[in-house]
C-alpha cells in the first residue's frame, strides 16, 4: 500500500526533494570534517618534519633520570619515562577516588543539616555551602596549602600524637611491614566479607517472611573486622611496625602523607562536597511531603522514615548530578599542578619538556581523562538503571 | 540553519590553515610585524626582570634589546613572553615566541631531539645549592636525607637525581612549576635545600626577607650554559641570533663600547673597521650587516642599543649590582674566560 502511495505521489524534482537535500548536507558536512581532520594532521605532520622532529612514542622506554616525591610504584629516577606518566596517573586516581569517596561523606552530611530543624545546625551547613562553592576552586587549593605548610612547625619540632608526627613535611606514621604469612589476614578479610553478604541475604529474606529485622548491619562490619584479626592471630601475628625516627634533616621509615596531597585531597573534597550537598538537599525535598506522611501512618519512626522512605526516592534525582560532581572533581585534580603533587598533568608536562613531544604527551592527557570521564559515567549509569522507578 | 553552520565550519577550518602556514623566514616575519617576540624568565633578578612598570631588565633581556637593535636600530623594539621553564620550549616551537632568552641551558636532547638550536652562550654557569644557616650545612656532601625544592622541566631537577645518586645519598623532590612557589616553598620549610644554577640562587636570596640567613653551598655539581635559543630549520634567523651574540663579544674584545662607539668609527684598525660596518674611501663596504639581512653598521647599532658583552654584564650581574657576580669563566678569553668569538672577516 505504501508503495502505492509513493507512486502516486506528485514528483518533486530532486534538488527539492527534503530527503536527498538532507542527505547532501549530511554527505557535505562529513566530508568536511574529514578534510578538517586531514588536515590538522597534515599540517601537525608538516610542522614536525619542518622541525626535523617525528611523531611517536619510542621515549616511553627510555629513562626518566628524574626524581618523583610520590609513587605507589616502585619508581627511582633511572626508571622509565613511561613508569614516570603512570606514577603520575595512579597519583591522581588515588587523589580522585578518596576525594569522590570524603566529598560524597562531606556532602551528604552537609545537604541532610541544611534542612535539619536544629536552627544552629542548618545554618552552618548553609554557611559552608555558601562559602566555600562560591570561592575558585585553585584559590582553595593554595589557601589549604598555605594552612597546612605555614602553621606547621619544621620536622625536629614536630607535633607529637603518639607515634604519630605532624609537621610542615607532612603527616609521619608508622607503616605496617608484613612477614610471612601475613597473607592469611586477606584470607579473613575476604571471608568476612562472604560471610557479612551471606547475613544480609539471611536477614532479608527473614524479614520478608517472618518481619522481624535484624542488625545486619553490625553483625556485618563485625565479621568484616574479626575474621582477618582472627586469622591474623592464629598465624602468630606477622605484622610488624616500622617506626619513624627522627634524623638528620628529616624522618626516616615509617610513610609519610605528603602535605601536597593533604591540601589536594582536603581541598577537592570539601569543594566538590558543597555542590553535593545542594544536590542531596534538592533531592530530598523533591520527594513529596505525603511519603513522609504515609510512612508516618504505617508506623515507622524518623529515622526509619528517612532511611526506607524518604532517602531512595531522593537517590533517583541525586545520582545523575552527582555523577557530573564526580567527573568534576576527577578533572580538577589536574590543578595538583599548581602546588607540587605529582598527578598526571605534572609527571606528563615534565615529561614533555625532557623529551619536546608535545603532542604525544597532550593525546595521553586526553585519553586518559577521556577513559576516566566515560567509565565513571558507566559506573554511574548502572548504578542509576538499579536504583531508578521500576516502570511496568 | 544549516548552510549557515557549514559556512561558518568553512570558514573556521580556512583561517585555521591560513594560520598556521604563514611561517616563511623569522627574519622577514619580524620585520614586518616590527618588533622581536623574547621569551623570558617570569623574574629572576640579573637576567630577567620586570619592574613595577613592567620595564624589563637583566642579560636575557639586554640580549633581545641588542637583536631588536641589530634590525630596528631601536632596543625597545621587543615585546617580552615571560614563560615558566615548562612552557618554554613549547612556545618556542610553536611560533608563538621569536627567540628564547631565559636562562636556558645548552643540552644535547634540547639541540636535537627538541628542534632548537642555542645560539651561543651568554652566561656559563652551574648548579648550586643553598640552605638556611641554622642546619649548619658546610657542603652538598652532607645533604642526605634532605628535602630539596626545585623547579620543574629544567635540568636541575635531572642533574640533582644524578648528583645524590652519585653520592649515593636520599633525598625528596618537591618540584613546582614557578619559581616564586619554589622560593616560597623553601621559605615555608617545607624543603631544607633550594637549588638551581648559581647564579639564579645569588638572584633568588635577594628576594627572602633576611638574606644574611641563607647560605650557598660551594659545591657546582653540573655544566649550565645559558643562552639564547631559536627553532630548528630557520638558519637566517639562527644566523642573526647567533652572530648578534658573537658581535657583543667581539666589540669588547676590540674595545669598543657604548661611549666610544663614534670615535671607534674612525679607528684605523681593520678588524674594528669591519666589526662597525665602516665604508671605504670609494664608498664600498665589507658586506658583513647587509650578507645576514640587516643594515651595515648593525654593530653601532647594537653597541649604541646595549653596549658590548661587559657592559651588559656588569649593568646587569656585576660587581656593582646587589648580586655582585664577578666575570669568572664569563670573561673574555683572553682574560681566562670562555668567551670567545670567532672573527667577523
Amino acid at each position: 500500500m505504501s508503495s502505492m502511495d509513493d507512486t502516486q505521489a506528485p514528483r518533486v524534482s530532486f534538488w527539492n526533494d527534503p530527503k536527498i537535500r538532507a542527505n547532501v548536507v549530511q554527505a557535505i558536512m562529513v566530508a568536511a570534517l574529514l578534510w578538517l581532520a586531514y588536515e590538522l594532521y597534515s599540517n601537525a605532520a608538516a610542522n614536525l618534519s619542518k622541525l626535523g622532529k617525528t611523531f611517536g612514542y619510542g621515549f616511553w622506554n627510555q629513562s626518566a633520570g628524574f626524581d618523583i616525591l610520590q609513587s605507589l610504584i616502585p619508581y627511582t629516577n633511572s626508571s622509565s619515562y613511561g613508569t614516570a606518566i603512570i606514577v603520575g596517573f595512579l597519583n591522581t586516581l588515588l587523589v580522585a577516588i578518596l576525594g569522590i569517596i570524603f566529598s560524597t561523606i562531606i556532602g551528604f552530611a552537609a545537604g541532610v543539616a541544611r534542612l535539619s530543624k536544629n536552627w544552629l545546625v542548618a545554618k552552618i551547613a548553609t554557611v559552608y555551602v555558601e562559602t566555600v562553592r562560591n570561592i575558585p576552586l585553585l584559590l582553595q587549593i593554595f589557601i589549604w596549602y598555605g594552612a597546612v605548610l605555614k602553621p606547621l612547625p619544621g620536622p625536629k619540632q614536630a607535633l607529637n600524637f603518639g607515634s604519630f608526627y605532624l609537621s610542615n613535611r607532612g603527616m609521619t606514621m608508622p607503616s605496617p611491614v608484613f612477614d610471612d604469612g601475613a597473607w592469611l589476614g586477606l584470607v579473613g578479610l575476604t571471608a568476612g566479607i562472604v560471610v557479612a553478604l551471606f547475613i544480609r541475604r539471611w536477614a532479608r529474606a527473614r524479614q520478608t517472611t517472618t518481619g522481624k529485622a535484624f542488625p545486619y548491619i553490625w553483625a556485618g562490619l563485625g565479621t568484616v573486622l574479626l575474621l582477618p584479626f582472627l586469622t591474623l592471630l592464629l598465624a602468630g601475628w606477622p605484622i610488624a611496625w616500622d617506626y619513624p625516627v627522627l634524623g638528620g634533616f628529616n624522618f626516616s621509615g615509617g610513610a609519610t602523607i605528603i602535605p601536597e596531597f593533604i591540601a589536594l585531597f582536603v581541598a577537592l573534597s570539601v569543594y566538590t562536597g558543597s555542590f553535593i550537598a545542594e544536590i542531596v538537599r534538592s533531592g530530598i525535598q523533591a520527594v513529596s511531603h505525603g511519603q513522609t506522611e504515609a510512612a508516618g501512618a504505617l508506623g515507622l519512626r524518623g529515622g526509619l522514615i528517612t532511611r526506607l522512605v524518604i532517602i531512595p526516592q531522593a537517590m533517583r534525582i541525586i545520582i545523575p548530578p552527582l555523577a557530573s560532581q564526580y567527573l568534576n572533581l576527577t578533572k580538577n585534580s589536574s590543578l595538583a599542578v599548581a602546588i607540587a603533587y605529582p598527578d598526571l598533568v605534572a609527571m606528563g608536562g615534565t615529561v614533555l619538556n625532557q623529551t619536546g613531544k608535545a603532542i604525544e604527551i597532550v593525546l595521553i592527557w586526553m585519553t586518559v581523562y577521556l577513559s576516566l570521564s566515560l567509565l565513571t559515567s558507566a559506573f554511574m549509569n548502572w548504578f542509576n538503571s538499579r536504583v531508578k522507578l521500576v516502570e511496568r | 540553519m544549516k548552510r549557515k553552520f557549514l559556512g561558518l565550519v568553512l570558514g573556521a577550518t580556512t583561517c585555521l590553515v591560513a594560520a598556521t602556514s604563514v611561517m616563511a623566514g623569522t627574519l622577514d616575519d619580524v620585520k614586518t610585524k616590527g618588533f622581536v617576540q623574547c621569551g623570558v624568565s617570569q623574574g629572576l633578578i640579573g637576567f630577567s626582570n620586570p619592574d613595577s612598570a613592567n620595564n624589563w631588565t637583566g642579560m636575557d633581556v639586554d640580549f633581545c634589546r641588542a637583536l631588536a637593535s641589530a634590525i630596528f636600530n631601536d632596543p625597545t623594539k621587543v615585546k617580552f613572553s615571560p614563560l615558566t621553564a615548562k612552557e618554554r620550549f613549547t612556545a618556542l616551537q610553536s611560533g608563538e615566541i621569536d627567540v628564547l632568552s631565559r636562562n636556558s641551558t645548552w643540552t644535547m636532547s634540547r639541540d636535537t631531539s627538541l628542534g632548537l638550536k642555542f645560539a651561543g652562550v651568554m652566561y656559563y654557569d652551574g648548579q648550586g645549592f643553598m640552605v638556611k644557616k641554622s642546619l649548619n650545612v658546610d657542603s652538598a656532601l652532607k645533604l642526605s636525607g634532605a628535602t630539596v625544592c626545585t623547579q620543574t622541566g629544567t635540568t636541575t631537577e635531572l642533574n640533582l637525581a644524578d648528583y645524590f645518586k652519585a653520592n649515593k645519598m636520599d633525598y625528596k623532590v618537591v618540584a613546582f612549576e614557578k619559581n616564586e612557589e619554589v622560593l616560597a616553598a623553601y621559605n615555608d620549610g617545607r624543603c631544607d635545600v633550594y637549588t638551581t644554577d648559581q647564579s639564579g640562587l645569588y638572584a633568588e636570596i635577594l628576594k627572602l626577607a633576611t638574606p644574611s640567613d641563607h647560605v650557598v653551598l660551594p659545591e657546582i655539581i653540573s655544566k649550565e650554559p645559558l643562552g639564547p635559543v631559536v627553532r630548528q630549520g630557520d638558519d637566517a634567523w639562527f644566523n642573526v641570533v647567533k652572530w648578534t651574540y658573537f658581535a657583543l663579544l667581539n666589540a669588547e674584545e676590540l674595545g669598543v663600547s657604548s661611549k666610544n662607539v663614534d670615535e671607534m668609527m674612525t679607528s684605523a684598525n681593520p678588524e674594528v673597521q669591519r666589526l662597525l660596518g665602516v665604508k671605504n674611501a670609494d664608498g664600498t663596504a665589507a658586506g658583513f650587516g647587509t650578507g645576514i639581512g640587516l643594515s651595515e653598521d648593525w654593530v653601532v647599532q647594537i653597541i649604541k642599543g646595549t653596549g658590548n658583552y661587559g657592559e651588559i654584564f656588569e649593568r646587569n650581574v656585576g660587581e656593582s649590582t646587589p648580586l655582585k657576580i664577578k666575570r669568572g669563566k664569563n670573561a673574555l678569553w683572553n682574560a681566562g674566560g670562555l668567551q670567545y668569538a670567532p672573527p667577523i672577516r
